[in-house]
């Protein structure tokens, strides 16, 4: 069975926001409401400063502290890919997850339910690209099966250097930043 | 230096992550109390207590069981898909404290209501009289009344337990991801409960005793609390910053004000001077020691949901 995960580039990533405006667009997200973000991180002090964008989502970790929180079963790991999702109909919106996500990735969306990314795994499942990957202009995001060793996202993360999101949590998060 | 912007501005989560408002630390405190008192009361049976007159294990019932319905009617306000509530009982999630917790205050009020049976109030009682039988068939065997204590015991410790659990599994948080926890709860609900006892019971050997264990669960509330800080301020980096909110950050004023001192300390220093007779009881110990549990469930759920991996980052 697969294990989707991504891979971003942050040498090649503008944060240009189209991965955001597909994503809203492909997915109707609410007004006011994000599945995925840009977040800009400035090291050091001037002249001497890094900067990292980073496009950001619910990370589909492998630990998931979202699932196991979750008391009827809504919040769960789909059967392609392994990838986190949430059944609207089951979920009563008691924010457990939300609460339980080191990564603030999920939201309650105004029909009251969990939202969150689904890896746009509606589209993944006919063979397409999540939208964000498909728009992406400079090509700085790669999606793909973690545990396929031929996989692009396998080879770039064991050739390149890279690193999660706040590993320390625990949740061994499934998309990598190359640096 | 380090700096972090981000173009995510969703309701609840930024700037910082506020999902739980007043509705859950309102059930938690309710919860601890009701835990608390089931406790109370079923120790009151286990020790064949309830022979003597005026006994407190006759009201707590009836008063557990409103507290406990108004506590899951707060959960229930908090939901943001009601219509749905009853997903919670179409499954159990043994991962879930959320389902353990639903599940156990499923079989806390048939135990609730067999102790309510061994006296109902007159006023159920002449609505619907053929509860009389019940109650003479329960007031005959003195084995029975004893397990209801044992049931009564062991459920209220499960229901305290489980709102401590409910935030300490949150690995997320780093404020409520302590094992200690659990402790600090039930202690407090065990607290609140004797002080409540304290204030209505009818019966003044009882009412001594329950000053006597207020007192006793008050200092070990105190031991708990100073334990739980100095086991987070010698933790990860992520948990000493979390514990800095309540010693020099913005829940210090809150929590040493309302929670230790007024809540803990000067009610332990009033109950200490009555029990040894030197002043009288008063419902002033009591109500502080209460408001003191509820304000000490604000303080969690509210600098817990604050507390977070992303701004140990950024310090």
């Amino acid at each position: 069975m697969a294990r989707y995960g991504m891979v971003i580039d942050t040498k090649k990533c503008v944060g240009c926001m189209d991965c955001v405006v597909a994503c809203k667009t492909e997915n109707n997200v609410p007004e006011g409401h994000n599945r995925d973000w840009i977040v800009t991180v400035v090291n050091g002090k001037f002249p001497s400063v890094n900067l990292e964008i980073q496009s950001q989502r619910c990370n589909h970790c492998d630990n998931t502290p979202c699932v196991a929180c979750c008391p009827t079963g809504a919040s769960h790991i789909h059967e392609v890919g392994n990838v986190v999702l949430v059944e609207h109909n089951m979920c009563i919106g008691c924010k457990a997850c939300l609460a339980a996500c080191p990564y603030d990735a999920r939201f309650i969306n105004p029909e009251g339910y969990a939202d969150k990314c689904t890896f746009c795994i509606h589209r993944v499942e006919k063979g397409e690209l999540p939208a964000c990957v498909s728009v992406c202009p400079t090509h700085c995001m790669y999606f793909g099966d973690l545990d396929d060793p031929n996989s692009e996202v396998s080879k770039l993360i064991s050739s390149r250097k890279n690193h999660q999101l706040i590993p320390e949590a625990g949740t061994s998060p499934r998309i990598f930043y190359l640096t | 230096m380090q700096e972090l912007t981000t173009t995510r501005h969703n309701p609840q989560i930024d700037p910082f992550t506020h999902v739980w408002g007043w509705e859950i630390p309102v059930y938690l405190f309710l919860g601890g109390l009701v835990a608390g008192m089931m406790i109370i009361s079923g120790y009151f049976l286990f020790s064949k207590r309830y022979k003597e007159n005026n006994c407190a294990c006759y009201t707590l019932p009836i008063i557990s069981l409103i507290l406990l319905s108004l506590g899951m009617f707060s959960l229930f306000l908090d939901l943001e898909h009601k219509l749905f509530v009853w997903r919670l009982y179409t499954t159990f999630k043994i991962a879930s404290p959320m389902s353990w917790g639903a599940w156990i205050l499923i079989l806390v009020y048939p135990i609730i209501i067999t102790n309510l049976l061994m006296g109902p109030p007159a006023y159920i009682v002449n609505r619907f009289p053929q509860l009389n039988k019940i109650t003479t068939y329960i007031n005959t065997r003195p084995r029975l009344i004893q397990n209801i204590g044992i049931g009564n015991m062991l459920l209220g410790g499960m229901l305290g337990v489980y709102t401590g659990v409910l935030l300490s599994t949150m690995g997320s948080r780093p404020l409520w991801n302590t094992s200690i926890l659990w402790v600090l709860f039930l202690v407090s609900g065990l607290s609140t409960a004797a002080a409540f006892v304290h204030m209505i019971a009818k019966n003044i050997s009882e009412r001594e005793l329950l000053a006597k264990a207020d007192n006793g669960f008050l200092i070990i509330e105190l031991f708990v609390i100073v334990l739980m800080l100095v086991g987070l301020a010698t933790s990860s980096q992520v948990q000493i910053q979390a514990v800095q909110l309540l010693v020099g950050g913005p829940y210090t004023a809150p929590f040493w004000v309302f929670v230790v001192g007024m809540g803990i300390i000067i009610p332990l220093i009033i109950q200490l001077l009555a029990v040894n007779h030197k002043i009288k009881h008063t419902p002033i110990a009591p109500i502080m020691v209460i408001v003191g549990g509820l304000i000490l469930r604000f303080v969690i759920v509210a600098a817990g949901q604050f507390s977070h991996y992303i701004n140990a980052h950024f310090h």
